[in-house]
């Protein structure tokens, strides 16, 4: 990394004042961090906010996003990950420091392509948001000072000439705070929105924007800015990623999944093969129920299927016999005969449950995994259906496995959306005749033990009245069940921080 | 004069481009002093030719190269587009997504069709003075908005040739807009929401923005000769009722009753708008709500109603000025905003009365020295003709524009500060 003079400066200041470099509790990320850190912590800062964007981005399609139950629980996880998580004047150092660092991380790893680029750019600016609301308009004040936006408020004369004419373009505020709160002259192509709706008055090719609005102009800028700078570090990335130590790490970030690995099988055994028929329609999340039909009709699946639906079926709990068996038996229905699948298939079965070669027990792919790498292509049936089927083929899909007209409206706008795991969410809770799928989906092993538990009768089944839109009701039904369901075994949760780096690699 | 023929346009397009067509006015427009590297050849053209051939990407490498082209192919309609990314007439040997439209002056387009629901005296393509009136208070009313709330400089109004108007925003940050910001610009100047199924179209309520308080403004000076004379919008019980639909139910039955005893259109609106300044008062003092109905109707009566499409894209369209309507024969010809109430579209010079004229001042040429050049030529042609005043109003406009690409140029050689 390059040190500037003013970088010198800072890392001067650091010694001594440590408030100095981060005097607010948000920020717009335009000067990259120039200390050093270990690789621990490059990891673990960077994996802390990939959860954090990760709730972000599930609150924010499950709940209104200035309503109450958003703001407490996004609250929640912040102070859970240690970052900051409220306009807290005071020293919050350590807090705004991870906040500075994993942001600029995880803009290697984001910057990569198109769908990464949108997706953390529409998490941060949330994650912005929710923050500059949380700002106390005395902090805002000052945040906006220190920012030095190119906004300039208007003097006072201005402001008493303009008075009557403020008031009236300004809906929502009084003739009294018009004249006690700023304006801030504007440029109309940052005061878009609010100008195409007559909500500003403009004179002269500017808008005249209260203090109370400015927070849309702002986050227009941070998104123009971010946008920017990630396409700017797509470019400069080839350098970075020739750094052997980063490149691995990176990589896997923005393919990563953060939870339990369902490599730990609880129920070894304890399916029956007979079972997997009634299982697959009753428990599978749609990718696999895809897999294993069309396993059935075409007594064969390529690769990208065997392994995406081999190592799910070993984290439900098949052992490696049963897996022999289960594809010995239906091959042979194809164009495989006996001798030619224990030369071939088996070896690479027992390859997978770790019996062959390096001997490392691969972990079922997690939905990221699935989503973002290996798409399918023609005679393939691997992948996430939301993601990669036709979206008039998924439907009819859903129809003939009898989801109800609306419930199929509501998947298509979740998967319009790109919101493929929320969509799959849906559709377990329409399979389930839940109103609340209870968790976050992250992973289809997660998906199979979350319905055999509902389906046997080990979780509480709640349904209100009327379903969307009652973020109340939801907070109620949330706390009686585990936001977020782990296997029990504690030493499984630190290694599961991040898919096993080799298993990566190789699986592929 | 005898009347247009489009049967005659093949004889009477070569004279026009020869001899009556602005071309270095034009060219002057559309180079923009030269300032941006390869502005007029980046420019998009389209012509329709004979037979409803049109050809589109057309571009020059120079103003004097478009003169050529104009005298070689004759075309019945000249269009505008953007300026690319790439040559337009290249745009083949470009791959995909890389030709772009990059710039284009922010434009309008006010058509008579559109307000048919509140026209009496004429429909669809046909106009009147009667109910051109409402292209001088659409005209009105944008350029106020342009000017004092949008902070715009250069605009060219055009007559389109037959039911309509364009607007031309040619400011310099104004072509650099975004499509976004066009359809913003478009929003904020429209207060007449809906189609058929839509009894009522403007719908107002506190606190009312400066913007449409101005318009009213505008739309009041016009409305008693317009409306209430020319259209009688309150003459009968048939065209009261229209009216009436738009007023709320509270109002409606007194008026109803009261409207039969009045005499004319003039006493009715008096009753009506009375009516309303009264609620209005009382709001003030804190007695119920507002009501601004009479603003309301006076708006769906005589607002502008833009089509956003023809604002939004960059790369749209436009007919060009000074060309000619193949219908009516009429040359677009540029509008003087200060004299806009003596504007008359039916005395808007055709191609054919202007090659008569022409013809009848032939004679006087013998007398002129042979050794003229082809510029000078046309200048006098066109002077000769009632073309002149308009080419003239074209002229000051381009000259506007120059002069402000000057006091620029000043203002910034003088902030780098010679010492």
């Amino acid at each position: 990394m390059e040190f500037s003079s003013r970088a010198r400066q800072r890392h001067l200041k650091l010694a001594g004042d440590r408030r100095e470099p981060y005097p607010h509790s948000l920020q717009f990320y335009q000067e990259p961090p120039t200390e050093s850190i270990s690789l621990a912590e490059f990891e673990s800062f960077a994996v802390d906010r990939l959860r954090l964007l990760k709730v972000v981005e599930n609150l924010g399609v499950s709940y209104v996003k200035s309503g109450d139950a958003y703001k407490t629980k996004l609250e929640a996880e912040l102070r859970k990950l240690k970052f900051p998580y409220r306009a807290l004047a005071e020293d919050d150092y350590d807090a705004r420091r991870k906040d500075h660092i994993s942001h600029f991380i995880l803009r290697l790893a984001y910057c990569q392509s198109e769908e990464l680029r949108r997706w953390f750019l529409q998490q941060e600016m949330d994650l912005f948001r929710y923050r500059f609301h949380e700002l106390t308009d005395s902090l805002r004040q000052k945040f906006l000072d220190h920012v030095n936006l190119s906004f300039e408020a208007i003097s006072e004369d201005l402001k008493n000439e303009l008075s009557n004419e403020l008031y009236m373009s300004t809906p929502g505020l009084s003739m009294s705070k018009v004249k006690e709160q700023m304006f801030y002259k504007v440029g109309l192509s940052d005061a878009v929105d609010l100008f195409r709706a007559r909500r500003v008055f403009i004179k002269d090719g500017f808008a005249f924007v209260p203090l109370k609005d400015i927070d849309a102009i702002v986050l227009n800028n941070y998104r123009k800015s971010l946008s920017k700078a990630l396409a700017l570090t797509a470019r400069s990335l080839p350098s970075i990623q020739s750094d052997e130590r980063l490149q691995p790490l990176l990589n896997h970030l923005s393919h990563s999944y953060v939870g339990p690995d369902y490599s730990v099988q609880k129920n070894t055994g304890k399916i029956s093969l007979e079972h997997i028929d009634a299982l697959s329609v009753k428990s599978f999340p749609l990718c696999m129920r895809q897999l294993h039909k069309a396993l059935r009709e075409n007594h064969h699946l390529r690769h990208g299927g065997r392994m995406q639906y081999g190592l799910f079926l070993k984290g439900i709990g098949l052992t490696l016999e049963q897996a022999l068996e289960f594809w010995k038996k239906e091959f042979i229905k194809g164009k495989v005969d006996a001798d030619k699948f224990d030369k071939g298939y088996a070896y690479s079965i027992r390859h997978n449950y770790g019996k062959e070669g390096k001997r490392t027990d691969y972990t079922p792919y997690s939905c990221m995994k699935i989503i973002m790498s290996n798409p399918p292509s023609q005679g393939d049936y691997h992948g996430c259906p939301f993601r990669h089927s036709d979206p008039e083929l998924l439907k009819q899909k859903l129809q003939s496995y009898k989801v109800p007209p609306s419930g199929v409206t509501q998947i298509l706008e979740l998967v319009k959306g790109m919101h493929y795991q929320l969509a799959c969410q849906k559709y377990f809770e329409l399979t389930h005749d839940v109103d609340d799928i209870g968790f976050s989906l992250n992973h289809p092993n997660q998906y199979f033990a979350e319905s055999q538990r509902i389906l046997s009768g080990g979780r509480e089944v709640k349904k209100e009245p009327n379903h969307l839109g009652n973020s109340q009701q939801k907070n109620n039904s949330q706390e009686s069940v585990n936001s977020n369901s782990a296997p029990t075994s504690s030493n499984t949760t630190t290694d599961a921080e991040l898919e096993g780096l080799e298993a990566y690699f190789t699986e592929d | 004069m005898a009347p247009f023929e489009p049967a005659a346009l093949p004889e009477l397009l070569p004279v026009f481009y020869r001899r009556l067509f602005p071309h270095g006015a034009y060219g002057r427009w559309l180079g923009y002093g030269g300032v941006e590297k390869n502005y007029f050849q980046l420019r998009e053209f389209s012509f329709t030719l004979r037979d409803d051939v049109y050809v589109r990407f057309q571009s020059f490498g120079s103003p004097q190269e478009l003169e050529k082209e104009l005298q070689r192919t004759n075309p019945y309609k000249i269009d505008i587009g953007a300026v690319y990314s790439h040559r337009p007439n290249q745009h083949n040997t470009v791959h995909l997504g890389a030709f772009q439209p990059v710039e284009k002056e922010l434009v309008f387009d006010i058509d008579m069709t559109d307000y048919d629901d509140v026209r009496t005296c004429c429909s669809s393509a046909d106009i009147c003075s009667k109910c051109w009136t409402l292209m001088t208070i659409a005209v009105r009313v944008i350029d106020r908005a342009l000017v004092e709330d949008l902070g715009m400089k250069h605009r060219l109004w055009v007559y389109s040739g037959r039911r309509g108007v364009h607007c031309w925003v040619c400011d310099d940050a104004v072509r650099k807009w975004s499509p976004a910001l066009r359809a913003a610009a478009v929003e904020y100047l429209s207060l007449v929401k809906g189609g058929a199924e839509t009894v009522k179209k403007v719908n107002l309520s506190e606190p009312v923005h400066p913007f449409i308080r101005r318009s009213v403004s505008v739309v009041e000076k016009y409305f008693e000769a317009y409306a209430l004379q020319g259209q009688d919008i309150l003459g009968s019980p048939e065209r009261w009722d229209k009216v009436l639909a738009l007023v709320p139910e509270e109002h409606r039955e007194l008026l109803q009753s009261e409207f039969p005893k009045k005499r004319d259109s003039v006493q009715r609106w008096e009753l009506l708008k009375g009516r309303m300044e009264r609620t209005r008062r009382l709001a003030s003092s804190g007695k119920g709500t507002a009501c601004y109905a009479d603003w309301e109707v006076m708006l769906q009566y005589c607002f502008p109603r833009l089509d956003i499409n023809v604002s939004k894209g960059i790369g749209h369209l436009l007919k060009s000025p000074f060309s000619v309507h193949p219908k009516t024969g009429r040359i677009s010809v540029p509008l003087d905003v200060q004299r806009l109430d003596d504007f008359d579209p039916f005395a808007v010079p055709t191609i054919s009365s202007l090659c008569q004229e022409l013809d009848a001042a032939g004679d006087d040429t013998e007398q002129e020295d042979g050794e003229e050049t082809e510029p000078k030529r046309r200048m006098r042609d066109y002077r000769r003709t009632q073309l002149a005043p308009y080419v003239k109003a074209f002229e000051q406009f381009v000259e506007e524009m120059e002069r402000g690409r000057r006091v620029e140029r000043l203002r910034r050689s003088d902030l780098q500060g010679e010492f």
